[in-house]
């Protein structure tokens, strides 16, 4: 009777347990404090963590071969019921481990070509959102001149800048420099280079610069402070940086996809999906705020008149993932 | 010529016993690492003991984390090797990056290519030739250049894994690249030609155990220890790299050309270093991928010093690096204050403690070896 009793408990409480809810996020090789694309993500579950008081257990991979284990372990070991992988390097990592577990949820952000009954999958129109701040560098530069600093020399960076040199040039500006920091991941972590890039760009006559280059982006931005020219963040809201000098942020709302990533779990919504975030969603965007209003407040309206036309079709933004080659730069 | 080492030995000073020398040593150096590090540990607001009882369970005890441990170690002890031998020569070859990256892209452009229409038993061999060729070809333009040009191997071999690295972003991103999709990495190899994996081999013989990287080219690796350690110092041609190392005149005089020797030697070199490319990509991400080979050429650096350039201790100082880097992502995983930095942290510590400050506990230990020594000898 006792042992049976006993059972019965254990039986209970495993149920219980089974039932509930642990988010938990496996950030990408730059880390989650790369002032860009990672620590975007973590604001967004910080933001989740500060309304609902559920601790997101955190994992940053050092290496390609941790990428799987660190997946495996939160399912495993620490029971996590949904997981939100970071990045396109997680990817298969990611489909692997969601088709050996159909009862975890998982999501990935910069993903969209996974099949998986219980995987949602975030991909953000970069491009689109690249458009618009090359609008607003074409009308801020006096030169004509703008630079552009990528991270890796990768397809989805040149996406960006693809997107940006075809805003910059359809709205008055001649030429884009367009840079990138280094062939290996260390590309993302380089602000000294980042630096020198920017500097080399001035210097052909550059007067805007946007750093897509997750780390490196800083050292891009306080060289444009240094010399006094202007520029342009991305991913996360990078304006408050060097106010002055900022002229806006290219926005990718990965905050917002986690957010709502681990809102919908939180209430067992999630179902295997590809969200495609772009200006119509508010997934891209420009920032406006306190620091730059002044700044952009002459050509405010022709930005928003150039979203508008992204979102009725009226401008179409050239895809480096769709075309494989950017016929802007 | 006793005299003239007379000259830098500290008058009194007494001489440390081999013996102590290959293992009080060592663990002291490390020991005083982990302190160090306990240290910093403490100062994060964490138990170092509990830390390090976390890490030690992380590189053996927990599920998958004895074949994380050993899958890190196959690459060190590649990459160890691959410096050791470099440093016989007298040479330091900082290169084993850009050669376990070009070694990778040796292995995945053969398996992609060539290899599936090949039949199995000859296509595997010819693998990791491919790796190996690739690896060496890569280290033996360096090499050449320093017999040819004077080119100082240090700069050339750094240079190269920038090149190397160069080479890879530009072949996966423009031509190897599988379609639909935006990730730089290739099509997956054939199925057949994935390397079978410790736990799949278990599982054969009825052992269920963790999925982990773990594959056959540990077996690789221990063989070429062996295998190195023969041609070192078992073989003509070793004593003859050696002779270059130790006195490039003498070898002369011996009728030794110690350009030829580098140059062999490096290529040797690279070809271990290339083999990575076997554990990473045909034993564990069976495509080729961006960043597959990230730090291990220069964590071999660590590891050659702290083995002494030896294939056993080189073994040794694999898997204690191995141990750090799994427990490490354990310590990472387990405590919210302490992030993969600190892992670093600690492999700098080694390094530190057992190159560049090897020699500090020599004079007090060796004191305190003479002091015990003359005791017993006394009673």
């Amino acid at each position: 009777m006792l042992k049976k009793t006993i059972a019965l408990a254990l039986a209970v409480s495993g149920a219980a347990y089974a039932q509930e809810f642990k988010p938990a996020v496996v950030f990408d090789l730059g880390g989650k404090f790369d002032k860009s694309f990672n620590e975007g993500v973590w604001n967004g579950v910080k933001r989740f963590s500060e309304e609902t008081g559920i601790e997101v257990l955190e994992y940053e991979v050092s290496s390609e071969a941790e990428r799987k284990q660190a997946i495996e372990r939160m399912v495993k070991r620490r029971g996590a019921t949904a997981v939100l992988g970071i990045g396109f390097g997680q990817a298969d990592a990611l489909a692997e481990i969601a088709a050996a577990n159909p009862d975890v949820q998982f999501g990935i952000i910069d993903v969209n070509w996974l099949d998986g009954a219980n995987i949602k999958q975030y991909g953000f129109q970069e491009h689109e959102g690249s458009y618009l701040v090359g609008v607003a560098a074409a009308k801020a530069s006096k030169t004509g001149k703008a630079g552009f600093v990528g991270g890796m020399d990768i397809p989805l960076i040149r996406r960006f800048a693809c997107g940006y040199a075809q805003g910059f040039k359809d709205a008055g500006g001649s030429e884009v420099y367009v840079n990138m920091t280094g062939d290996t991941a260390a590309a993302w972590n380089n602000p000294t280079r980042g630096g020198e890039l920017a500097q080399s760009q001035f210097d052909r006559g550059a007067d805007v610069v946007f750093a897509a280059a997750g780390g490196t982006g800083v050292g891009v931005l306080q060289a444009a402070k240094d010399k006094g020219k202007l520029a342009i963040g991305v991913d996360s809201n990078q304006n408050h940086l060097h106010p002055g000098t900022m002229l806006t942020s290219m926005l990718k709302r990965v905050d917002v996809a986690a957010y709502n990533f681990f809102k919908e779990a939180q209430s067992g919504r999630v179902e295997g999906a590809v969200h495609t975030l772009g200006l119509k969603d508010e997934g891209v965007g420009w920032a406006v705020d306190e620091h730059n209003e002044d700044m952009v407040a002459s050509f405010r309206a022709d930005i928003d008149k150039a979203r508008d036309d992204i979102i009725a079709g009226r401008i179409e933004v050239n895809d480096y993932f769709v075309l494989e080659g950017c016929p802007s730069y | 010529m006793m005299k003239v080492f007379g000259v830098f030995a500290r008058a009194g000073a007494p001489k440390m016993p081999y013996w102590a020398q290959v293992t009080v040593i060592p663990l002291l150096n490390i020991f005083v690492a982990l302190a160090l590090a306990g240290c910093v540990v403490l100062l994060l607001g964490e138990n170092p003991f509990k830390a390090m009882a976390v890490m030690l369970q992380g590189a053996f005890v927990y599920p998958g984390g004895l074949g994380f441990t050993l899958y890190y170690t196959t690459n060190l002890i590649f990459t160890g090797l691959c410096v050791a031998m470099a440093f016989h020569a007298m040479q330091f070859n900082i290169g084993g990056e850009g050669q376990a990256i070009i070694g990778g892209l040796g292995v995945a452009l053969f398996l992609l290519f060539v290899g599936d229409s090949l039949p199995l038993i000859i296509c595997l061999p010819l693998a990791v030739l491919a790796a190996a060729a690739a690896g060496g070809a890569w280290a033996f333009i360096p090499g050449y250049l320093y017999a040819k040009r004077g080119s100082h191997i240090v700069i050339t071999t750094i240079m190269f894994n920038f090149i190397a690295a160069a080479v890879l972003q530009y072949l996966l991103v423009n031509v190897l690249i599988a379609p639909g999709q935006m990730s730089p990495q290739s099509v997956k190899f054939a199925e057949r030609t994935h390397l079978p994996q410790i736990h799949e081999l278990l599982a054969l013989v009825g052992i269920e155990t963790e999925s982990t990287p773990l594959n056959i080219s540990l077996f690789l690796a221990l063989a070429a220890a062996v295998g190195f350690w023969f041609l070192i110092w078992r073989t003509s041609w070793g004593y003859a790299l050696r002779t270059v190392g130790q006195s490039e005149r003498a070898a002369v005089y011996a009728g030794i050309d110690p350009a030829r020797m580098t140059v062999q030697a490096m290529a040797i070199s690279g070809a271990l270093a290339g083999m990575v490319g076997v554990n990473a990509l045909m034993g564990d991400a069976h495509r080729i991928l961006l960043g597959f080979a990230t730090g291990y050429g220069f964590a071999g650096i660590g590891v050659a010093l702290m083995g002494r350039n030896h294939p056993l201790g080189i073994v040794l100082a694999a898997a204690l690096f191995g141990i750090l880097t799994q427990g490490g992502s354990e310590l990472n995983f387990e405590f919210r204050n302490i992030t993969r930095d600190l892992v670093i942290v600690i492999q700098g510590l080694i390094i530190l403690m057992v190159g560049a400050l090897s020699l500090m506990l020599d004079p007090p230990v060796a004191r305190l070896i003479a002091l015990v020594s003359r005791r017993k000898e006394e009673t």
